[in-house]
C-alpha cells in the first residue's frame, strides 16, 4: 500500500470505485461543509475537496478536508498550481497528512481570468507534472523538492486529471503515459458526454497498457438543466458536450430535465461498469451534492464496499 | 525586438505640469521599428501636447530629438542637443532607456511616455507578439523553437493543459496554444519523443527576482 487510503484499498481490491466531490464554501460555515457532507456519507470511497475552483476564492481545500474528516468521510485534498510556489505546496502537504488526508488531485488549475480576481497573478512555480513528481518525491524518497530530508514521509494517494477532450487528441494518452511515468496512482477525467471519444481514448490507453499501472476513474456530471449543458458546451473550457445531449435533455419537459440528466448519467455508469481499463467512476454532481443519494441508488453503486 | 504601448495622453499631461520647457525625446532602435517611440511618434506626441485644452494656463514649450539607443550610457552622454533651460524630458525609449537617461542627465526629470511591454516580434504588417520573457534559461531546443514559457497562459513545462479547443488557448480564444503549435512543429519535425520525457520542475534563478541581472564580458572598455 502506498497510502493505505479507503481509495486505494477499494481501487487495489478490485471494487469498482464512486467517487463524489465537494466545493467548499465562499466564506467561513464548517456548517455547510457537514450538510453537504451528510448527502455523501456512506455513498461514496472518496469525496474530492477543490481548491478555488475555476480561480474563485473559497474556503481552503485543506480546511474543508479535515472537516471532511471529522464527519467520517474520506476526503481526497485537491491542490492545483495557479496559487502557490514550490515552497507553500510543500508545506500544506505535510501539514494536511499531519491531519489525516491521504489522497490528493494534483491539478495545474484554471487561469486566473476565469474567477473573481482576475487582476491576480498566477503562480504556475511547478505544472502539474512537476506537482505529481514532487509528492511522489516526498512520499517514496522522503525528500523535498530541493533534495533535502523530510521526517515521516506524506504517505499519499496521487491522483491526476485528465482530459480526453481537449487538443490534439492524438497526444491525449501520450500525456495520460506522461502523468503515470511522473508517478501519479488515479485519474480522475474530465466530465465525459463524448462517449465514443472516452472510449477510443481508453481504448488507446489499454492498447498502451496505460490501465493496468494507473486507476481511471470516468468522470460523470449530471445535467440539471439544457441551460447547463449549454453553458457546459460553450462557456466550459476543454468540454466536449455534443448535441444529442441537448436535445435529449430539450426533449423532456423542462421540470423533468434535471431527472432526465440524472437517467443519462447513469446510463453512462451502467457503461463504465462494463468498460475495459475503467476502475470506477468521479461523480461531480456540482451543487447539487444533495441529488447524490438518489444518483448513487440509481446508479446501483451502493452499498459501498468496506475494505480493511 | 522590445515593444512599448504609448501612455495616455492625460498621463503623460500630468507629468509634465510642472514644467515650462519640456524635450520630447524618440530613441532609434526597437521603439522606432515597433512604430511606438521613434522620432516620427516623437514629433506626433509633442504636437498632441502642445493643444492648450490640456493646460489650466500655457502649454511647456516643446522641442524633439532623438537618440539611436537611450539604453546606452555612451550614445546618450554624446547627445549634445538638449537646448538649454531645458527642465523636463519625455522619452519614447522602453524603461531601459528611461533609466539610463535619468542616470546620464541626473538631476532632469525624465519622464517614461510609454508602457514597455514584452520582448516580441513582428510577424504581420503592423502585429507585434510577445515571443520571449528572458527566462535566462533558454528551452527552444526542445520545444520547436516555441517558447512555452513565454506564450503558454501558464507557462506550463509539461502542456498541453486540459483546456485547448481547436488549438487555441482556453484563456483567449484569439490566441493559439502555444503547447498544440509545439506538438505539431515536432510532429512535422519527426521530434515528438522530446514531449515524452517529464521536464523537472524548473530553476527560476536566471529568471531575477534576486535583483537587476547583470552581464559582464571582460576585455571591453
Amino acid at each position: 500500500m502506498k497510502s493505505g487510503s479507503n481509495l486505494e484499498k477499494i481501487l487495489k481490491a478490485g471494487h469498482f470505485a464512486f467517487t463524489g466531490e465537494l466545493g467548499p464554501p465562499r466564506g467561513t460555515s464548517a456548517e455547510e461543509v457537514r450538510k453537504k457532507a451528510a448527502h455523501l456519507k456512506g455513498k461514496v470511497d472518496a469525496v474530492n475537496i477543490t481548491d478555488n475552483q475555476t480561480a474563485v476564492v473559497r474556503m481552503a481545500s485543506w480546511a474543508a478536508c479535515i472537516i471532511l474528516i471529522q464527519e467520517g468521510l474520506e476526503p481526497n485534498y485537491q491542490m492545483v498550481c495557479r496559487d502557490r510556489n514550490r515552497l507553500a505546496m510543500q508545506a500544506d502537504i505535510l501539514g494536511a497528512y499531519a491531519h489525516g488526508i491521504r489522497n490528493m488531485l494534483c491539478l495545474s488549475g484554471d487561469h486566473c481570468k476565469f474567477g473573481d480576481h482576475p487582476h491576480a497573478k498566477g503562480v504556475f512555480d511547478i505544472d502539474s507534472m512537476q506537482l505529481i513528481q514532487m509528492v511522489k518525491k516526498m512520499r517514496d524518497e522522503g525528500k523535498f523538492l530541493s533534495g533535502s530530508e523530510l521526517e515521516e514521509p506524506p504517505k499519499i494517494f496521487i491522483g491526476a486529471a485528465a482530459n480526453p477532450f481537449a487538443d490534439p487528441f492524438e497526444w491525449r494518452v501520450h500525456r495520460l503515459a506522461k502523468k503515470i511515468n511522473a508517478g501519479v496512482d488515479f485519474i480522475q477525467s474530465q466530465c465525459i458526454y463524448n462517449m465514443e471519444k472516452f472510449q477510443e481514448w481508453i481504448k488507446q490507453s489499454n492498447e498502451m497498457g496505460l490501465t493496468e499501472k494507473v486507476y481511471i476513474l470516468a468522470g460523470v456530471t449530471p445535467m440539471k438543466s439544457v441551460g447547463m449543458a449549454k453553458y457546459m458546451k460553450n462557456n466550459v473550457p476543454g468540454m466536449d458536450v455534443p448535441d444529442e445531449i441537448i436535445n435529449r435533455l430539450k426533449g423532456v419537459d423542462k421540470k423533468k430535465q434535471g431527472d432526465e440528466g440524472i437517467k443519462i448519467a447513469c446510463e453512462q455508469i451502467e457503461q463504465f461498469k462494463e468498460m475495459k481499463g475503467v476502475s470506477g467512476v468521479h461523480l461531480m454532481a456540482i451543487e447539487w451534492e444533495h441529488k447524490v443519494p438518489e444518483i448513487t441508488e440509481r446508479a446501483k453503486v451502493l452499498p459501498r464496499p468496506q475494505v480493511d | 525586438m522590445i515593444v512599448g504601448d504609448l501612455k495616455p495622453l492625460d498621463e503623460i499631461v500630468s507629468t509634465i505640469l510642472d514644467y515650462k520647457r519640456v524635450l520630447v525625446l524618440g530613441c532609434g532602435s526597437c521603439v522606432t521599428v515597433c512604430l511606438s517611440g521613434g522620432e516620427r511618434e516623437a514629433r506626433q506626441l509633442a504636437r498632441e501636447l502642445s493643444h492648450p485644452r490640456h493646460y489650466k494656463d500655457h502649454p511647456p514649450e516643446f522641442t524633439v530629438g532623438s537618440i539611436l539607443r537611450q539604453c546606452e550610457h555612451d550614445l546618450v552622454i554624446a547627445y549634445q542637443e538638449i537646448p538649454p533651460e531645458t527642465d523636463a524630458v519625455l522619452s519614447l525609449a522602453c524603461g531601459a532607456g528611461v533609466q539610463t537617461m535619468a542616470d546620464a542627465f541626473e538631476p532632469l526629470p525624465i519622464f517614461p511616455t510609454l508602457n514597455t511591454t514584452f520582448l516580441g516580434a513582428s510577424l504581420k504588417p503592423g502585429i507585434w507578439s510577445e515571443m520571449c520573457n528572458g527566462c535566462g534559461d533558454c528551452r527552444l531546443s526542445c520545444t520547436g523553437g516555441i517558447c512555452p514559457v513565454t506564450r503558454c497562459a501558464k507557462s506550463l513545462f509539461n502542456g498541453p493543459c486540459g483546456g485547448p479547443q481547436n488549438g487555441q488557448c482556453e484563456v483567449d480564444p484569439e490566441i493559439p496554444c502555444a503547447w498544440t503549435l509545439i506538438f505539431y512543429r515536432l510532429k512535422k519535425q519527426n521530434h515528438l519523443h522530446l514531449l515524452e520525457e517529464v521536464k523537472t520542475p524548473p530553476d527560476w534563478r536566471p529568471a531575477g527576482g534576486r535583483g537587476p541581472r547583470t552581464r559582464m564580458r571582460t576585455g571591453i572598455g
